[in-house]
């Protein structure tokens, strides 16, 4: 059984320049920061490395965490530009019972972060989750279409600038 | 009644309007569709199950549209399922009835104003005859529901579906 900061050390020891933070200040767990085009090899080492055997992905979710400025648009609607989307990622082992969070930030204009679905195969729902309501591409991804939502439909409804439409197909969709 | 408490002139001979006897025939075996879409149907199954006994007025689920009389929309419609329930209403045979039971099915419920994903009453996109209030309704309120949806069947004619 190993703590966040003796974790946070065996990742940094292996990936350096990859393993961005540890964040302590927070009201609930530790998180570690890291690159959003490592998170691949990072797992599959929190996976089969013999101190940490981190077997089971518990959730994987997307943030929007509106930092960005807003724009006001012509019609009234908000634009935020420059902000952040975030996955995280809650890591369990079973056999040494425990815990870790990781967390990889992304431009919102550019969302992209690799899969890890080759790791844990039930990243591959969690991970069209994400897509389908923060528009984050999982690259590598075996099968990323909307998961919820139509396949037709347009904008991710959970980022904080949404609009929703006025009509879909044919049917008014406000109050 | 006004189809039994009349005429009974001679043995085995019943007199009766045609209108009376087609509506009696229809309001006494309404068959729904077996679909259930939320908590909603919990309830509906509740009422069709022993206690509440749905079978009494007639109302056994089939598993086709094509045999149902009547679609119970018993719970949140969501777009996506929108475009599936106005196709399973188009394959019911004609005379069809609906009953939107619930808040969510009757006009979006707790996701009228955040609901990006609901349509906000399923009377947009085909014609509800009964709607029963209710976040679910109880059993008994399904229940009601029916015999007002009875009664409407009994007023029809031949020449026009009553209003």
């Amino acid at each position: 059984m190993k703590n966040p900061e003796e974790i946070f050390e065996i990742l940094k020891k292996e990936f350096s320049d990859a393993i961005v933070s540890l964040d302590k200040e927070l009201p609930t767990e530790q998180i570690i920061s890291v690159d959003p085009l490592q998170i691949n090899k990072i797992g599959e080492f929190l996976r089969d490395n013999e101190e940490l055997k981190f077997d089971s992905l518990m959730c994987l979710s997307g943030v929007d965490d509106a930092n960005g400025t807003k724009i006001k648009e012509e019609n009234g609607s908000e634009k935020i530009q420059n902000g952040t989307l975030s996955v995280y990622y809650h890591l369990h082992s079973i056999e040494l019972k425990h815990k870790i969070t990781l967390r990889v930030s992304i431009p919102r204009e550019d969302a992209k972060v690799e899969s890890v679905e080759n790791i844990w195969k039930c990243a591959n729902w969690h991970e069209r989750e994400a897509f389908d309501l923060f528009g984050i591409v999982f690259l590598n991804h075996p099968d990323l279409r909307r998961i919820l939502m139509p396949y037709d439909w347009e904008g991710y409804p959970l980022r904080k600038d949404y609009e929703n439409p006025e009509f879909y197909q044919g049917m008014k969709v406000p109050y | 009644m006004g189809l039994l408490d009349k005429e009974f002139s001679d043995g085995n001979i019943v007199v009766a309007k045609v209108d009376d006897l087609l509506n009696w025939a229809r309001l006494s075996s309404v068959w729904q569709l077996g679909f259930g879409l939320a908590c909603c149907a919990i309830e509906m199954m509740a009422t069709s199950a022993s206690h509440y006994d749905f079978d009494r007025f007639g109302v056994i689920p089939r598993n086709t549209p094509r045999q149902a009389d009547i679609i119970i929309i018993s719970g949140t419609v969501t777009l996506k399922m929108a475009t599936r329930i106005k196709r399973l209403y188009e394959q019911m045979p004609d005379p069809k009835y609906i009953i939107s039971m619930g808040s969510c099915a009757n006009c979006g419920g707790p996701y009228w104003e955040h609901g990006y994903h609901v349509l906000k009453g399923v009377d947009r996109v085909i014609p509800v005859d009964v709607y029963v209030p209710g976040c679910p309704p109880r059993p008994e309120a399904l229940l009601e529901g029916l015999i007002k949806l009875r009664e409407k069947i009994r007023k029809e004619s031949l020449r026009k579906k009553s209003e």
